[in-house]
């Protein structure tokens, strides 16, 4: 059984949809107790860090989702819910994260990344963009070639530990779209919204043997 | 590096997809939840309905639409048509769609840009301009509302920029002048608008050819290209779109 974490961030049916389509049960939940009794666990969401943080906090959500890590479920984190795996982040004022993955998100682009190719990019990056794939990652067996998946978001994730980069996506600069680490998978972009290669993608998640 | 995306779109009255006015009696052209996963399936990068549905009551068969829709395409898709409130927003993203597109309401009440913005994010939001060459003062364009019938005297690269500042995350962008004619895309409008903001245009009325779509997103300076009849008629699939843009040097999210 999949829990979907609901801490108010966003509108959570399409990755419950996607994830029915694929054939694997999953469940949206603002219960700390079912994410204790869960299978596996996805944080997705959309919206502000420090918000989701304080919402995550003020639910039970945070330490739920943290012991649910550590006791080594499969754990999928999706855009947002991606960034809060971080120590931190520069949105909006420094901002602590989950702090499962030692690292920073921050804005596109920091001045010292500004070159007239990123001027010219238009922030949010949204839309259908590459991976290019740095690590043998178990749910990205397969993926091919120049396939591109969705994304919509304004600030990244720079891990602090470059071995965890499971795939990287070009937007001015080269950014980790994806990381993989023991029994943590995040992903920045949105697999619920990216076609077959992201249906693909929680079809694995859903099967992932850790 | 981001894919140029193409977009089909549905007209969609009382939850069925219908075809043209200017095209023979085929008034019913199916069911549009069916239609969109056939294109997502065949590699379409969005989807966009627009509600052209005229009595008020029978509108709440757009939500529906948006509904078993999300249960189906696994691609990001916009619902337009009717929307004229931050609650109408909420209706149609809570039931899975993941933008809305608004034009006479953006104009009558320009701060709903602004609301639906800050409560939903930018990225939801679409404001659709319907543009005609105005006739009095060349190489200008005049904002159309009320489905092209009503002028609005609104010069369109003004208003570009104004929905712009108001937290618009899309111009979706349609020459009334090209719109129909299949002669191509108006390019010196879709530049203007697309030189005037820093957020993304889809180029919208008019293609009727591979060389006009392409014209659009490299000439016309769009991120995106709407078309309807082309790929509704059968006339190219989205493959041989695909193919065609990328063998001319254009990124695009490939077929696989």
């Amino acid at each position: 059984m999949i829990a979907i974490v609901d801490y108010g961030m966003g509108n959570l049916r399409s990755v419950e949809k996607a994830f029915h389509n694929v054939g694997h049960h999953a469940f949206i939940t603002n219960r700390p107790k079912d994410i204790a009794g869960a299978e596996r666990v996805v944080l997705p969401g959309v919206g502000a860090f420090a918000a989701a943080v304080e919402n995550l906090k003020a639910s039970g959500m945070s330490k739920a989702v943290t012991e649910a890590v550590k006791a080594g479920k499969p754990f999928l984190g999706i855009c947002l819910g991606f960034q809060l795996l971080f120590s931190e982040s520069m949105e909006f004022g420094l901002t602590e994260g989950l702090g499962l993955v030692p690292g920073r998100v921050t804005g596109f682009f920091a001045p010292g990344d500004r070159t007239p190719e990123t001027d010219a990019l238009k922030i949010p990056h949204m839309g259908w963009n590459e991976l290019k794939i740095c690590s043998p990652a178990p749910l990205l067996e397969g993926f091919p070639r120049g396939g591109m998946v969705y994304f919509v978001h304004s600030f990244y994730a720079v891990p602090g530990n470059s071995a965890v980069i499971a795939t990287t996506t070009r937007h001015g600069i080269e950014f980790c779209s994806s990381i993989w680490k023991d029994n943590m998978f995040g992903v920045q972009f949105h697999p619920e919204k990216s076609g077959a290669l992201g249906l693909a993608l929680l079809k694995k998640f859903g099967d992932w043997k850790v | 590096m981001l894919a140029k995306r193409i977009i089909p779109c549905f007209d969609v009255k009382e939850g069925r997809v219908v075809k043209g006015t200017k095209f023979v009696n085929l008034k019913d052209a199916g069911d549009p939840v069916e239609l969109a996963a056939l294109y997502d399936k065949e590699g379409a990068d969005e989807i966009i309905f627009l509600d052209i549905t005229a009595s008020h009551e029978k509108r709440k068969t757009i939500i529906d639409v948006a509904s078993r829709t999300a249960e189906q395409v696994f691609i990001p898709f916009t619902v337009g048509g009717g929307i004229s409130t931050v609650e109408d927003f909420r209706q149609i993203l809570k039931v899975g769609a993941d933008k809305c597109s608004i034009n006479t309401s953006a104009v009558q009440t320009p701060n709903l840009i602004r609301e639906a913005a800050d409560k939903f994010g930018s990225q939801c939001v679409v404001v659709a301009i319907d543009a005609k060459h105005n006739d009095s003062r060349p190489g200008n364009w005049e904002v159309y509302i009320h489905g092209g019938r009503t002028a609005t005297g609104l010069d369109v690269l003004k208003w570009a920029e104004e929905v712009e500042k108001l937290g618009a995350g899309e111009i979706l962008l349609t020459s009334m002048d090209a719109d129909g004619t299949k002669a191509g895309y108006d390019i010196p409008l879709t530049r203007a608008v697309a030189d005037s903001v820093g957020i993304p245009v889809i180029a919208s009325g008019g293609a009727g050819t591979l060389e006009h779509l392409y014209d659009g997103l490299t000439a016309g300076g769009a991120e995106a290209a709407l078309i309807a009849s082309m790929v509704h008629y059968k006339i190219h699939s989205i493959k041989e779109i695909k193919d065609y843009l990328g063998a001319r040097g254009i990124a695009v999210r490939p077929v696989l």
